[in-house]
């Protein structure tokens, strides 16, 4: 494998707990706060963290236009708050890289009160993974992709058929929170997305 | 599997969204707005920051639900509440209200002198301060989800912010060089739970996400903190007690973010206005300090 670097966005949020994932995988990580962080990132992962903190500050540092670039040619992917920026409908005003064609639902589960822990098929993991387990995930405060369009698909719903991850290309969304547990098969699929991209 | 709703994973996993961020203290739903607008990761909602405890004194207690309601419909960022140390039935209202994270808060008067909450019965998260490790490693044992240093609340003094947080990662750091036969007799000595102190070793830092609080009033108290280890920092009475409430919370949210980088850190100090007054602890008499409520 290409040596990789992947950039972690670090302005607020599980940032630590997405470069711990990707070190425990022998993976390259750095974290980027400012627009410079992006050059020589091979991929990109938006932790999760508040929606509305991460896109202020994205906007003051002069993040957005950068990251929008950034995600038109090459891998993103995003975790719950991350989902939400990457979307280009959040339902309510801030700011959103509007790269991936879902339109997501904050906090549709509710308050916090109502985080839940629950196994979800996962079917693209068979990509990375021998092992077929169902995948234990973590929502917290979580949103829904209520929908996906043009050529975003569906990778992974509950068992009513709510959508909680979706692929566009080279961009990744996931509700839930693969860097808080230690199955490290999401972000593999990920960096299996970036070797791609780097082979292209 | 089923899925199981407020497990202790989600209950600290959202602490673990809120790292690198800043919770603000607000009275009405327009403080709250300016705090989000502000970049906060979430808000305390209180009749009263702790600077107006201490100036109007009496009995602090848990604030009206019907202000907490208001804030809470107010923004999109998770509400915190504060009950008083051991009053569980406050703690019980504030789950009802399903406020996302519940503080057992020194800030109020206690309404238990020996027991806190036993916050493993709640579904709601709690957040509790310390002063050591031995005191926040107590607080996870019963169930905290969060810990914060106390600081001494509503001064705009920062030193006993430092002292707290110095405190607890200098034990930490002790703890990293024991061999185990020492273990059980500094779980001893700190008042700490065995199963928590080697936890805490093992980890090289606490089973939970820290913040710093309690008298942080500027960006560079803010990045200090960062700086010293903290996850993050809650700013009570700094914000909306200063001349620019709009401008300094901006500025303590860019801070933390960029805690490292000293010249953001100056360009965000420029022109803030007035810092909240503030009231020195050196020269403070000692029954007006609160970090000493929590057993």
């Amino acid at each position: 494998m290409k040596k990789m670097n992947i950039g972690v966005l670090a302005l607020q949020g599980s940032f630590s707990e997405h470069m711990a994932a990707l070190s425990r995988l022998g993976v390259r990580a750095q974290k980027v706060r400012l627009p410079h962080h992006l050059a020589n990132v091979d991929g990109l992962i938006i932790p999760g963290g508040e929606s509305t903190t991460i896109g202020k500050l994205a906007v003051d540092f002069g993040l957005l236009d950068e990251l929008k670039a950034f995600g038109r040619s090459q891998p993103v992917w995003g975790t719950c708050a991350g989902a939400i920026f990457l979307s280009k409908d959040a339902q309510r005003q801030q700011p959103l890289l509007s790269l991936m064609d879902i339109t997501v639902e904050r906090n549709a589960f509710g308050r916090q009160i109502a985080s839940f822990e629950t196994d979800i098929d996962f079917p693209a993991l068979s990509r990375v993974s021998a092992n077929q387990t169902p995948f234990h995930a973590i929502f917290i405060r979580a949103p829904l992709i209520e929908s996906v369009e043009k050529g975003a698909e569906v990778l992974a719903t509950l068992p009513d058929g709510r959508i909680v991850a979706a692929q566009q290309d080279h961009l990744l969304a996931t509700a839930f929170h693969p860097e808080l547990t230690e199955d490290d098969r999401v972000h593999r699929y990920f960096l299996f997305m970036v070797e791609k991209a780097l082979e292209a | 599997m089923e899925s199981q709703v407020s497990t202790f994973a989600t209950k600290k996993g959202l602490a673990q969204m809120l790292k690198g961020g800043v919770i603000m203290d607000v009275v009405t739903p327009d403080q709250a707005k300016i705090a989000e607008d502000a970049g906060a990761v979430a808000v305390m909602a209180l009749e009263r920051v702790p600077a107006d405890i201490r100036d109007q004194g009496g009995v602090a207690r848990m604030s009206d639900p019907e202000l907490i309601i208001q804030i809470m419909e107010s923004v999109s960022i998770p509400v915190m509440a504060k009950a008083r140390i051991g009053h569980f039935v406050e703690a019980q209202i504030l789950e009802a209200l399903e406020v996302d994270y519940i503080d057992e808060s020194e800030v109020l008067t206690p309404a238990d002198e020996e027991h806190h909450i036993d916050k493993h019965q709640f579904k709601t998260p709690f957040v509790c301060g310390c002063r050591n490790l031995g005191e926040a490693l107590r607080r996870i044992g019963e169930g905290a989800a969060m810990i914060r240093t106390k600081g001494e609340a509503g001064t705009g003094d920062v030193v006993e912010a430092v002292r707290h947080a110095r405190s607890v990662m200098g034990d930490i750091r002790r703890l990293q060089n024991m061999p185990d036969e020492e273990l059980m007799s500094f779980a001893k000595e700190i008042g700490a739970p065995y199963d928590l102190v080697v936890e805490t070793r093992d980890l090289g830092r606490l089973p939970v996400v820290n913040f710093a609080a309690g008298g942080i009033a500027t960006p560079a108290d803010a990045a200090m903190m960062m700086q010293l280890g903290v996850d993050g920092v809650f700013v009570g009475s700094g914000i909306f007690k200063s001349g620019n409430p709009a401008k300094r919370g901006d500025a303590v949210v860019k801070a933390v973010t960029h805690y490292e980088d000293p010249e953001i850190l100056a360009e965000v100090s420029r022109n803030l206005g007035e810092a909240m007054v503030g009231r020195n602890i050196s020269t403070m008499p000692e029954e007006d300090k609160i970090a000493d409520r929590g057993w």
